[in-house]
Order: structure tokens, then sequence, then C-alpha cells
């Protein structure tokens, strides 16, 4: 009984109480989440699309100001997710000791882990949707087709959450997390589209671009959003699942051998 | 696995158990038995090795050798069903930090598939058990270490489980808790739960455990009863002396029927009969004594040579 190794993870509908647990406190601690994960992409669209929207005017057939709410709705899933997987998770790992009471449980590993990944794409779901309502109000959207980017969001999240669960499963303190921000998702936050077209970077640093999931992302949501038909929905459906299941895996294999050791 | 007569009904059968951490041994091949019933001690200093024996039983670290079964079901394999019958009070405190008290228990029920319709009887019952009734709706912050330490307990219980184990449940606890804590385990274990307790305490090995183990650095040094484990293993008189070991040698060495044993500047005297050591010391009425029965400190002592608290 030694080997740990490459063990797939087998989570059961008891997962669930993981997710149920972290609604319950976040319910209790809705405030100040909210205003800070909401408060930011709402001063991007009124400081920069507003304000660059009167000089810009139209991108690829579409307003700034809904170009750019499309691109940080996309963003906003993107750092939810990840902040969430990362520094929540480490918190509940470490200081809390959370996992370490769950698993004296009938719960294990696994359930924590497909909890927990659930619960970051639940995060980014019900951080997006009152920006997607601002837009709407601000008249930054007007079709209905940006409903069909709800779920869309929502899979942004779990393609998010894998990887930053991999990188609390390997930190020793918060600080880890810096590499993990300012090499991946600061990059992807102003190279992926989210502020002009990909199109407009130099052929290699496309590839690279595309290599990543974000700019996947926004070819979905930017169409639904501004009510455009989307061009190989497929493809970046599947960029997001692969993303979404090797981060499951990865995020698996890692945070078991940082549990139970 | 062949199983001994007597372990027909063992709430814990390892054999060769074994934990390794790189080239490090820390658990030396083990073998439990813990019967059903009644209070089982893992008695060592920090260190020896009873935290992760304990973590191996409980499933949260991998044996690196040896077999365990754990109410009759193999571990690892059968985890999830041993887990929905045991409960377990960690060393540490690990409660969430954003519930109430109410809260962290309907919310541990829901882990074993409890409703908190189902449990709100047995949490009302927990929470007068546990003298945490007007807590109920307290935040974690607001309460004392002896209170969170209670609400462990409590929340150990909420499956109502018939195998319980305490990874040292009183360490850093002030005297009035410990009592009641110590109190609220005689109750369990008369009820017909089986505790198992890892201990560096050796009163409250004494005060609850009907068998123990002993173990040093990873290794099981003997095994038995409190009461049994002294009278085998120590004299029944213990004068302990303080004093730099050139005034206190010339005068209790060599007494016919005791030993001496010096560990840094205390001196043990270890007598089957008082009187003559008694004599002794009136020779020498400038050396400051205490006389005690022999206790498992002693026994640990004698036979690891160095003390149970550092």
């Amino acid at each position: 009984m030694t080997n740990m190794g490459l063990v797939l993870p087998r989570p059961q509908a008891s997962a669930l109480k993981i997710w149920q647990r972290n609604l319950l406190v976040w319910r209790k601690l809705i405030g100040p989440s909210m205003a800070f994960s909401f408060g930011e992409p709402v001063i991007y669209l009124l400081g920069l699309g507003f304000g660059l929207g009167q000089f810009i005017g139209e991108v690829n057939g579409i307003p700034y100001f809904t170009f750019l709410a499309a691109g940080l709705l996309a963003a906003s899933a993107m750092n939810v997710a990840s902040f969430e997987g990362m520094f929540s998770v480490f918190t509940r790992m470490t200081h809390q000791q959370t996992y370490d009471a769950i698993l004296a449980t009938p719960l294990t590993v696994d359930d924590i882990v497909a909890g927990e990944m659930l619960w970051c794409a639940t995060k980014s779901l019900l951080n997006t949707l009152p920006i997607l309502a601002v837009a709407f109000l601000l008249g930054a959207i007007h079709d209905w087709s940006a409903l069909a980017a709800i779920p869309v969001f929502f899979l942004v999240g779990l393609c998010f959450a894998g990887p930053a669960l991999v990188m609390a499963a390997c930190a020793a303190s918060y600080d880890f997390f810096n590499y993990y921000t300012t090499l991946l998702i600061t990059p992807m936050f102003i190279f992926s589209g989210v502020f002009y077209p990909v199109a407009t970077l130099p052929a290699i640093a496309q590839v690279l671009v595309n290599i990543l999931p974000l700019s996947h992302a926004i070819a979905l949501i930017r169409p639904l959003v501004a009510g455009q038909t989307l061009t190989d929905p497929v493809l970046h459906v599947a960029v997001l699942l692969a993303y979404a299941g090797v981060g499951y895996v990865a995020a698996s294999i890692f945070i078991r051998r940082r549990l139970i050791r | 696995m062949s199983l001994a007569p007597d372990s027909a009904d063992a709430v814990v059968l390892a054999r060769g158990l074994t934990k390794k951490y790189g080239e490090r041994t820390v658990v030396c091949g083990i073998d439990l038995t813990i019967p059903r019933g009644g209070c089982f001690g893992l008695l060592g200093p920090n260190g020896a090795g009873k935290t992760t024996t304990l973590r191996m039983i409980l499933g949260q670290a991998p044996m690196s050798g040896g077999t365990l079964s754990v109410l009759g079901l193999p571990m690892p394999a059968a985890i999830r069903q041993i887990h929905a019958r045991t409960g377990v009070v960690p060393q540490s405190d690990n409660q969430d930090p954003d519930f109430t008290v109410v809260e962290n228990l309907r919310m541990y029920a829901r882990y074993f598939g409890l409703r908190p319709a189902e449990v709100a009887g047995r949490i009302d019952e927990l929470l007068g058990f546990l003298e945490l009734a007007d807590r109920r709706d307290a935040r974690m912050r607001e309460l004392s270490g002896g209170m969170k330490r209670r609400l462990s307990i409590a929340r150990a219980l909420i499956n109502d489980p018939e195998f319980i184990m305490l990874d040292e449940p009183t360490t850093g606890l002030d005297p009035q808790v410990r009592h009641l804590i110590w109190t609220r385990l005689r109750k369990l274990k008369a009820s017909g739960k089986t505790l198992l307790l890892t201990t560096h305490y050796m009163d409250e090995a004494e005060r609850l455990c009907d068998q123990l183990v002993v173990i040093d650095r990873g290794r099981i040094v003997t095994q038995g009863s409190p009461r049994g484990l002294i009278d085998e293993h120590v004299e029944p008189h213990v004068i302990e002396v303080q004093g730099e070991t050139a005034r206190v040698v010339p005068v209790l060495g060599s007494i016919p029927g005791s030993r001496l044993l010096t560990v840094g500047e205390t001196h043990y005297c270890y007598a089957r009969e008082l009187g003559p050591v008694l004599a002794r010391l009136e020779s020498a009425p400038q050396l400051r004594y205490t006389h005690r029965t022999a206790n498992l400190e002693d026994v640990f002592l004698k036979l690891t040579g160095h003390e149970l608290r550092e």
C-alpha cells in the first residue's frame, strides 16, 4: 500500500456537501466578497469602456463598450475561480485545517477536489451575473443571446479552477501564488483579447495566446454578448473542457499528495 | 491475514504497521489489537509516533508497510464505511471559523449524510453533555480553548460512532476542563463505545485507560493495564530528591532492596520497602525529598531511560 501516485479520481455525489459548505459560508460573508469581485470589473467598464469607447467607436463591428464588457466578463470568471482555487482553498487546507476535519468523515480527497472545483465555477457564475446585469442596464449589452453566455461563465470557472487547485497544493505560503498571477493571469488579462482583438498581435504571439484558455473563452462570450454568430464554437468549448478535465485530474493527484501523507 | 483467537471482535487489528518519511522510519512495524469496549491508550513522549499511528488507523497517512483493519473492515479499502462508524477528536481544533457552534455541528452531520432535522435532538443532547448549551449560537472566536475542545468532542459524536479516536484531548487545557472531559469520556466508555486515546500525560492514561501501549521512537516498549504495568516494572515506593549527585548518592545509593536512578538533577530512589530508605534519610536532614507511589512515568523512565515529558 505504498504507491499513491497515478490513481484516477473517484468522487461521489457526496462531493456536493463540500460545495454546500462553501455556499453556506459565502452567504455569511457575501458583502465583502461581492464588493471585491464585482466592483473592479464595473469600474473598468465605466472608466475604460465608456471613456475609451468615445474615441474607439467600433471594433470588428461591435461598439467598444460592448466589446470590453464581453472581455471583462470572461476575465472576471477567470479571476474569481483562480482566486478562490488558490487563496481560499489554501486557507481552508492549511490555516483552518478544514479538509482534515472533513477527511475524518466518509468524504474523501476526491470529493473535496470535485466539490471545490464545482464551487469555484459557481463563484465565477455568482460574480459574473451581476456584471452582466449592470452591463445590460448601462446599455453595453442588449441582445438576449447574452444569456446563453451564462453556462460559459461556469465552464470558464471550471477551466481555471483545476490549475488554481494545483497551485494551492504546491504552495508553501500565499506568496507562491504571485508566480501564477504575474506569469499567467496578468498576461492573459492583457493579451488574450479583453481590451483589443488578438488578431492585432504578431503571429507568434497569437499562437502562444491561443494555447491558453482565456482567448477561447472570449471567442465564445463576445459573439453571444454582442449578438453575433459564433465561429468554431466546438473548438473553443473543447479547449475549455480539456483544461477543465486535465486540471481536475492534476488537482486530484496533487491535493491528494498534500493531504494524505 | 491470520487472526489470533482474541481478535475476533477487535476494533483495530494492526500487524507490522510501518511509516517512513523518506529515509526516516517514524513507526517501526508495530502490532496492535484494540478490543471492543473500554479505553485503549497510546502513551509516549512527543515525537514517539502516536499521532502518525492514529493517522494510519484513520487512513489519513498511507502505510509504508503492514496490514490494518478497523471495525473488521480493511483499511484503506473500506475507508468510507469505517468513517461512517468512527468519530475523531483531532489534536488541534479545526472547526469552521465562519460557522456558529450549532452550524458547525449541523454541517458536520451533513458530511455523514445526516440532515439537520434528523440530528436536531442529538445536537441538543450533545451540547448539554459537553456543557455548551448556552453557547449554541456563539462564533468560534468567542469560544475559549476548553470550549472549542468540547465542541470537537461533541462533533466527533454527531454520527453516534462505535469507535472514537482522541489525539491528546486535554493538552493545553486547564484542570477544570480536563476533569470535565475525563468524566464525559468515562461516561462514553460506560455506554459501550470504544475509545482510543493518545496522550503524553500519565495521569490521564492512568485515569481513563483500561489497556495501554507505551510507545517510544516508533516502537512499542510495553503493553498492559496501567496498574499491571506499574506492578510489573516498578517498585511501589518512590523517593524523589533534587540535588547534586555528590551529595545524594552517598545517602541513597546502595540501600538493599532499592535502586537509585538519576536523571539530570533529579534522583529517584525506588524501593520495595520504605523503612530502610527513611532511616537513611534521617541521617541526612539537609536533603529535601518527596515520597510518592510509583506511576506510569516511572515505568517509562525505567524502560526507555528518558522521561515521558520533555
